[in-house]
């Protein structure tokens, strides 16, 4: 079980890796939003889950454990509420900025240093 | 200057205390006051009656608008009843936005659109609900949102622009019991 639980943590990990590479390669401002998204959705709920698992595997079964464990998986409540909020809040801003968002057909699809 | 209003509120007592919303905002906080200390002892307990009563009393108008709570434990089943799908389509955006991550030929794969559509559900917690489920599904954002259900969402690629409005709206309007199309 807490081989079971540490694989989930490590898939977890795994995601924010890959929201960070995503951070990094996309083309700009609004379509890195995405792979931020996935580090908040997916990242935070797969470690989340692991380390509730983990609690409640390795340390037993008792009232303080599922405690704990309810309020990890509060954590991923309230992330899951707030970060919508957030990202649109952000991209309103960028909207209200007048940035315009990259497009295939304006930037050709190939890199172009001055994105 | 120190005019008084024309009329104070008679009937529906505007800014008078309200018991219903007090009680349901007392026991939500209370809950998550019992679940957050973990003692349950006179003295934590004590404590958190008292900080719940203070924060209900300011705050229950904010946190419960209607006065009426029929369907609400029915909207909340099938709301529970949602979460397990919506959870199921964020893994699978997950999934597909992580092939395009590691994508070798990353520009050529995505196709950043904004898309537009309009909604035919006209409660608001209705709309802020889809709304915030197509953000917390990786490769839509929602840009914004107007009160008569105008939504613009920004998707990373043509998959994910396909799947809006379809099934989740669908999903959305049998949660909170409205028309869809």
């Amino acid at each position: 079980m807490i081989f079971v639980s540490l694989l989930i943590i490590a898939g977890g990990i795994f995601f924010f890796f890959a929201g960070a590479v995503g951070v990094i390669r996309f083309p700009d401002f609004y379509s890195r939003l995405h792979p931020a998204g996935m580090i908040d959705s997916m990242g935070l709920l797969l470690s989340m889950s692991g380390l509730a698992l983990y609690v409640l595997s390795h340390h037993g079964l008792t009232g303080t454990n599922i405690l704990t464990a309810i309020k990890i998986i509060l954590i991923v409540i309230f992330v899951y509420l707030t970060s919508p909020t957030a990202t649109h809040a952000i991209v309103d801003a960028g909207i209200r900025a007048g940035l315009a968002p990259w497009t295939k057909k304006k930037n050709g699809g190939s890199d172009d240093p001055s994105h | 200057m120190n005019s008084p209003r024309p009329q104070p509120d008679p009937p529906e007592a505007g800014g008078g205390f309200k018991p219903v919303p007090f009680v349901v905002t007392f026991v939500v906080m209370m809950a998550t006051w019992v679940a957050l200390s973990g003692k349950l002892d006179i003295f934590h307990l004590s404590l958190g009656v008292i900080s719940c009563v203070i924060v209900s009393l300011i705050s229950s108008d904010l946190l419960i608008t209607t006065s009426t709570f029929k369907g609400m434990p029915g909207l909340w089943l099938r709301f529970l009843l949602y979460m397990p799908w919506l959870i199921k389509e964020i893994i699978l955006a997950n999934i597909h936005l992580l092939k395009l991550v590691f994508h070798p030929r990353l520009l050529e794969e995505i196709n950043p659109q904004i898309i537009e559509f309009r909604s035919r559900m006209e409660d608001d917690m209705a709309l802020v609900t889809f709304a915030n489920s197509i953000t917390l599904t990786p490769g839509t954002i929602t840009v914004s949102l107007s009160v008569f259900g105008d939504y613009v969402v920004h998707a990373i690629d043509d998959a994910s622009a396909e799947s809006l409005p379809g099934e989740m709206e669908k999903r959305v309007a049998t949660v909170f019991g409205e028309a869809h199309g």
